[in-house]
């Protein structure tokens, strides 16, 4: 319990270390606004077209492996802390996970999801 | 002291530790990448440009910052939240000696990981918010690149959480006590585990947005990638978090395979390790940074889907069936 305590204690602190810091500086930095400086950066030029476009569909496929493999990862880390204590077959199961994991790497490999377009 | 002031207190350091940390690495980098690079680095202010730094805080602290007209406002003023709150929070399971921790969690490797793993949603929200392309990009691609790193980077560690049997970085460093043959540390790195090290340093230096890795800052592509709209202390913040990351992913290095606060021929349980040992964690997570550093004055930078294919392709699997083997290998001897 004390310890989640310190995570809360270290979410707050950090919260109020950002809103303290910013205060800190508004209150010691100019305020001059003029239109160019609040213009979109781009080397000078003026943009064309708006940068909130589609964007490229690549990154979707590899959000979606991920959550599958970050998932997988969860499971892994009890296993793993398990893995001492002389469970019966423990190391059975895992390889059949791991085998149909690998084989879905596989088949995204195979299907073109791994290559970047 | 009441438990709650303790908390506090312990809090409270960490975040002095976690700003000192900053001051001190920005100053380190500009002198090392000096170096590499055959320049000075900072020498004007103070003795050989130490106070540089400071005052590069001082400066940014005065300096307007201010949000883009095309800006989302609400997003763009909470993306510094989102980077740097959950940077500090990975503090909260740093092992720092035998009797210096700031919280005893069970979980704390996975712990580090999960809050470490909020970062690119704090970066890709900065990209997103400015409404700059170049942003844009920057944040996409650090977003891409964290999310596929991130997997090998959980992975490569799982054998040291298996040989341990715990997650709780404390037991792993006590794990790593007692010496092969009589003389060698029986530190990860000098096991076969070196496989694995392999493997976390790859992996790390991509999380890290680390050259040959930094394709979502590309200086020279991107100007500052996601943070290329963000002025003044917004700006500090965001880079804060960056070296916070980078002492953080080598302070869990040291600690997973350098034996943490562990010095070779001193018993752990010695009187003296409840000072030598933060201060030897804290030489050991330096020398990573400082190898970190010299890789960023060494290497060029991969293109994107050279980086996409080296994560999926090359690391992912490796990690999978190295894990396998450890499994094997330790099942076979036991």
């Amino acid at each position: 319990m004390a310890d989640h305590l310190v995570v809360a204690a270290f979410l707050a602190l950090g919260v109020v270390f950002v809103i303290a810091t910013l205060g800190v500086s508004w209150l010691l930095q100019p305020h001059r606004p003029s239109e160019e400086k609040y213009s979109t950066y781009e080397c000078g030029s003026e943009p064309i077209g708006p940068p909130w476009v589609q964007f490229h569909i690549g990154y979707y496929v590899y959000a979606l492996l991920f959550v599958m493999f970050d998932i997988e990862t969860v499971f892994l880390y009890p296993w793993a802390v398990a893995f001492g204590q002389r469970i019966p077959f423990i190391l059975t199961e895992m390889t059949v996970f791991l085998a149909i994991i690998g084989a879905g790497l596989a088949y995204a490999w195979k299907e073109g999801a791994l290559k970047w377009r | 002291m009441s438990p709650l002031l303790s908390i506090l207190v312990r809090a409270l350091l960490a975040l002095l530790l976690m700003l000192a940390n900053g001051v001190v690495l920005i100053y380190m980098l500009r002198k090392v990448l000096g170096h590499l690079h055959l320049r000075i680095g900072p020498n004007r202010v103070g003795p050989f440009g130490a106070l540089q730094t400071s005052m590069d805080v001082v400066k940014l602290l005065t300096k307007e910052d201010f949000i883009p007209s095309a800006a989302d406002k609400w997003l763009f003023r909470l993306a510094p939240y989102m980077v740097f709150v959950p940077s500090f929070m990975a503090y909260a399971a740093l092992v720092l000696g035998p009797k210096a921790a700031f919280s005893g969690l069970d979980t704390g490797l996975l712990y580090v990981f999960a809050v470490l793993a909020l970062v690119p949603m704090g970066v890709m929200m900065a990209g997103w918010a400015s409404n700059s392309k170049w942003s844009l990009i920057g944040g996409m691609r650090a977003a891409a690149q964290q999310i596929s790193y991130e997997v090998p980077l959980l992975l490569s560690v799982l054998p040291i959480v298996m040989t341990a049997g715990s997650m709780s970085l404390a037991a792993i460093v006590k794990s790593q006590t007692g010496y092969a043959l009589g003389f060698i540390p029986r530190w990860n790195v000098l096991s076969p585990q070196i496989v694995g090290f392999g493997l976390f340093m790859i992996a790390a230096l991509a999380e890290l947005n680390q050259t040959p890795f930094d394709m979502s800052e590309a200086e020279s592509e991107l100007i500052s990638g996601f943070a290329n709209e963000y002025s003044g202390m917004r700006f500090g913040l965001l880079f804060l978090s960056e070296f916070s990351n980078s002492f953080i992913i080598s302070a869990l290095a040291a600690t997973l395979f350098f034996g943490g606060w562990l010095v070779p021929g001193i018993d752990p349980a010695s009187p003296v390790m409840v000072w030598l040992g933060p201060a030897v964690l804290l030489l050991k997570t330096y020398v990573g940074i400082f190898v970190l550093m010299w890789i960023r004055g060494t290497l060029p930078r991969i293109r994107i889907d050279q980086m996409l294919a080296l994560g999926w392709k090359a690391l992912i699997p490796a990690s999978l069936v190295w894990l396998m083997l450890t499994g094997v290998i330790v099942r076979a001897v036991s």
